[in-house]
């Protein structure tokens, strides 16, 4: 139990982080040069962290499977990223920023880190507006912001609907900088499928060459995962359809232990599924909550188109169950609301499992023309995808797999159990604790690759200025090759019938149904069960086309479902483990009387951090309990 | 619906290719046409054939991974749509859908439907960036930007790099993709300062690796998901000209 140490610094939480800074240690210019370090992931997190490297004089290689660096998940985000100028002057400051993510995080994260992340998100603004990154602007040439997710301060940095891709072109312009100087060197189209450890420390890594199918080794003196969330892992997601838990699932399994991995975020106004074959859902921004208002009608399996419904046989439940915040209420929420009402057989929609979002009376109040101002993109994309005109019909939503808080554990140096391992962005659980705030990812993947990890590894990599070249021709990357070529054997061999398409979508109805939205003991333990039995039954009976010595997709697709099916059960032991609830993590068990969710800080105010134990083995439970010093723990209540 | 589709097969960069015909049933409207993609290459698959390789990621027009020629055209009948963004919608029942990678001599192809598009990336790496070390940043409010030139740095910075733009041009020329990053950077105060480096080298790089000249056809312009104009290109030349000027000096 005594195994996880935090490394919070002591001192007050203010000065925290200025005085560790000043306490660790250099790596002097010309030593810089002899340093390796391998990055994985170019999103935010990955290409900021590469770049800064870079810039100091690291040698940085740096991995994505995508075919350019570019293309990393990160563009997606759509919203915005905090930070806590307070150019409104409403009253904003690190600490309230702070206080924000704590509480939206059900306090169920680590102070010193949260603080932290406050602190140098003013320093990520300044760096993106140097990179070029286009903010919205007010006439006067000031940066514009705006509140988002439900806080009361407007502390929201945004390129209009696309502020995730904006910082992506910024960070990958700072990368390709390095690159251009020699400091960088790119692997794209390259998927990470093992970490190697070299005397108890992370050396490197295997690669398999996605064009080629070569499975190659790299070594440095660490190794930085940016890998991203596992949303995916419920097949349907607001997240690029490749995204994966591969890389983070290959290092648990080395040692590094996983923080929470029940904490999922799902989001409430994502559109429905649409057919049998969908392959992801879209996210419709929860800024439309500012004037949609959210209805299902009062009568059970009403099919009346909506116009045909009254007002008074409309049931508009967030401002029933809520009347303090309506339909502003936090996404967990707003979700568990939606889902409530459909489960009871009051949904809309050809399948019954989607609710209406009216801007019929905004419309109406405020003319077409103003609400086209705020929401053209949105509302067009909406009559894109679902062929129905928002302006005129209720748009239809319902919650989806969203965003991960669970993650690799890391200490306050951002590093794993796992010495020279390092986890960064979504792919560590470090700062939103149960629920992550609106606009809160951004700025934590931008604080950690651009001002946290640069100086946090530089203190690791003090110790290897003596130790030249990590060589790639022993016995831990013989041994890391070896396993990996005959997974790959093994999966290509089975030939059974079913695709890793079919396994996905299997997986994601088990993950769904009991370890979504509500989650019960009941439900949790027929999951373990089930996902045991997915894992056998995949393993006879998968069916990859094609073969490990040319550009192979299916395979590259039955390799991050057999993880999937893994982590998946991990997280329903988690989630078993943890009775209360909190944040997005709800159990149906621990809830008022009201049905809402009810924390228990006595037992369970922890990260539950799970350490693997060998295949089909019962992983151990480590527990980083949470100390509060500067905030007082409050229910949080929306009513 | 029920429909056929002529898929450009092609093994790997050195073997040749050619068109299959397939045809499916029971298509709905409302797939996606990469979700129609995923139904035939299901059905190939369970009846023992290559499934049809194709890139995409996002799904949802942001990331610029997806791209075919659709009938022709890249991203098919749309305007400003990406191929992931694109439904059945547009098609009839009993349509025949010609699929095939973009066609460009710049982007070679690495296997059916999937190419390999480096060359955009060499562009950039030779100088599309705005020279700033990570800490080095002033206060975010100390750079005012006036929205005018703001709002036109984003709409110059919405390009997704999918290569439309050159898949649509007889020459495979890259202005469009080229401009739009060059203007992007020229709008904004702290990007004007290697404004006339950034662009020589860019040009160059251009030239070096072979991408064919403008001849003003604006094919690209069609074809831009992102909608991003042809104004852009007459604004590069001028930054270009005004460089070259001022190397003179
Ligand atoms: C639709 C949507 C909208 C969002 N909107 C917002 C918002 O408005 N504000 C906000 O703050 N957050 C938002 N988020 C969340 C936020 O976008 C993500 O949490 C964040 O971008 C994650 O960044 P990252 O750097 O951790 O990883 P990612 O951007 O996910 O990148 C992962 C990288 O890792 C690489 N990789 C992964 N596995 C491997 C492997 N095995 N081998 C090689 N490479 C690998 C990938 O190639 C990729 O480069 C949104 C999320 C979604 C889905
Ligand atoms: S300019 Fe348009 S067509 Fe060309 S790469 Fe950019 S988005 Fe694609
Ligand atoms: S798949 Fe991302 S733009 Fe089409």
């Amino acid at each position: 139990m005594t195994k996880l140490n935090a490394k919070i610094p002591s001192g007050p939480l203010s000065e925290k982080w200025s005085n560790y800074k000043n306490s660790l240690r250099l790596v002097n210019p010309a030593n810089k040069k002899r340093i390796d370090v391998i990055v994985i992931g170019t999103g935010l997190s990955g290409a900021s962290a590469s770049s800064t490297l870079g810039e100091m004089g690291y040698n940085v290689k740096t991995f994505c499977y995508q075919d350019t660096p570019r293309r990393a998940h990160s563009v997606a985000a759509q919203g915005g990223i905090n930070a806590a100028k307070n150019y409104k002057n409403d009253g904003d400051s690190v600490f309230r920023l702070f206080y924000d993510m704590i509480k939206g995080g059900d306090f169920r994260a680590r102070e010193a880190n949260v603080y932290r992340a406050a602190e140098v998100s003013n320093d990520v603004i300044d760096h993106y507006v140097a990179l070029g990154v286009p903010f919205a602007r007010d006439y006067s040439g000031y940066i514009d912001n705006r509140s988002f997710g439900g806080v009361q301060v407007s502390r929201t940095f945004y390129a209009k609907g696309q502020t995730g891709q904006q910082c992506v072109l910024g960070t990958y312009s700072s990368l390709l900088r390095q690159v251009n100087k020699g400091t960088v060197k790119l692997y794209a189209r390259r998927d990470v499928l093992d970490i190697v450890i070299v005397n108890g420390k992370a050396r490197g890594v295997i690669t398999r060459n996605l064009v080629t199918g070569e499975i190659e080794r790299h070594s440095a003196h660490a190794v930085v995962l940016a890998t991203g969330g596992y949303g995916t892992v419920y097949y349907l997601s607001t997240l690029a359809v490749n995204s994966n838990a591969s890389a983070a699932w290959a290092a648990y399994k080395k040692g590094a232990f996983f923080g929470n991995p029940s904490f999922v975020q799902i989001h409430p106004t994502s559109i429905p599924v649409l057919n049998d074959f969908q392959s992801k859902l879209t996210l419709m921004s929860e800024s439309l909550r500012n004037d949609g208002r959210v209805w299902v009608p009062k009568q059970k399996g009403d099919k009346r188109i909506p116009k045909d419904i009254p007002e008074e046989e409309r049931d508009y439940y967030l401002e029933r169950r809520y009347p303090a915040f309506g339909n502003l209420v936090p996404r967990d929420v707003a979700s568990r609301a939606a889902k409530e009402r459909c489960d009871a057989g009051y949904g809309v929609g050809p399948t019954g499992l989607s609710v209406y979002l009216d801007f019929k009376d905004a419309i109406n109040k405020q003319g077409q023309k103003a609400i086209e101002n705020k929401y053209g993109n949105l509302f067009d994309m909406y009559e894109k995808i679902s062929g129905e005109n928002p302006y005129k019909t209720p748009m239809r939503i319902y919650p989806a797999g969203h965003y991960t808080m669970g993650g690799l554990w890391v200490d306050y140096n951002l590093m794993t159990t796992v010495p020279g391992l390092y986890a960064i962005g979504e792919s560590n659980f470090s700062d939103h604790g149960a629920n992550r705030l609106g606009a809160g990812s951004l700025m934590q993947c931008s604080c950690d690759g651009f001002f946290i990890l640069p100086y946090t590894i530089s203190d690791y990599l003090a110790d290897d200025i003596r130790t030249g070249k990590i060589p790639v021709d022993t016995p831990e990357f013989d041994d890391a090759e070896k396993s990996i070529k005959e997974k790959i054997q093994r999966i290509l061999s089975v030939n059974g019938k079913d695709t890793p398409l079919d396994y996905h979508k299997r997986l994601g109805k088990i993950m769904w149904d009991y370890c979504g939205m509500v989650r019960n003991e009941e439900g949790l333990k027929k999951a373990i069960g089930l996902l045991s039995d997915l894992k056998v039954d995949f393993w006879n009976n998968i069916k990859v086309a094609g073969k490990d010595n040319e550009l192979n997709l299916e395979l590259e697709k039955a390799l991050r479902v057999a993880d999937f099916i893994e982590l998946a059960k991990l997280m329903c032991i988690d989630a078993l483990n943890r009775k209360e609830s909190c944040g997005a993590h709800f159990r149906e068990e621990s809830q008022t009387e009201n049905g809402e969710a009810r924390r228990q800080d006595e037992a369970y105010s922890f990260v539950a951090a799970w350490e693997h134990k060998g295949d089909d083995v019962e992983p151990e439970l480590h527990k980083e309990l949470l100390v509060f010093e500067n905030v007082e723990l409050k229910e949080r209540s929306y009513k | 619906m029920n429909i056929k589709l002529k898929i450009w097969r092609q093994k790997n960069a050195q073997a040749k290719g050619k068109f299959e015909n397939y045809s499916l049933e029971d298509v709905s409207p409302e797939m996606g046409f990469l979700e129609m993609l995923d139904y035939l290459n299901q059905k190939l698959i369970k009846s023992g054939g290559e499934p049809v390789a194709y890139e995409h990621d996002c799904r949802e027009g942001i990331c610029g991974s997806c791209g075919m020629y659709i009938n022709g055209r890249p991203h098919g009948p749309e305007a400003k749509t990406t191929t992931c963004e694109l439904r059945m919608r547009s098609f009839k029942d009993g349509d025949t859908i010609t699929i095939e990678p973009f066609r460009s001599r710049m982007f070679p192809i690495i296997k059916d439907l999937l190419i390999d598009r480096t060359a955009f990336e060499k562009i950039l790496i030779a100088g599309g960036f705005i020279s700033a070390d990570t800490g080095s940043a002033p206060e975010a409010n100390s750079i005012l930007v006036c929205k005018k030139h703001a709002d036109k740095a984003f709409d110059m910075a919405t390009c997704i790099g999918c290569g439309a733009c050159v898949a649509a041009c007889k020459n495979s020329s890259a202005m469009l993709f080229v401009s739009a990053k060059i203007n992007q950077y020229a709008l904004l105060p702290q990007g004007k300062i290697e404004a006339p480096e950034r662009v020589k080298k860019m040009v160059a790089k251009m030239d070096e690796l072979g991408f064919g000249s403008c001849s003003n056809t604006y094919a690209c312009e069609a074809e831009c998901p992102k909608g991003i104009s042809v104004s852009a290109i007459a604004k590069m030349n001028r930054e270009f000209l005004h460089a070259k000027l001022i190397a003179e000096d």
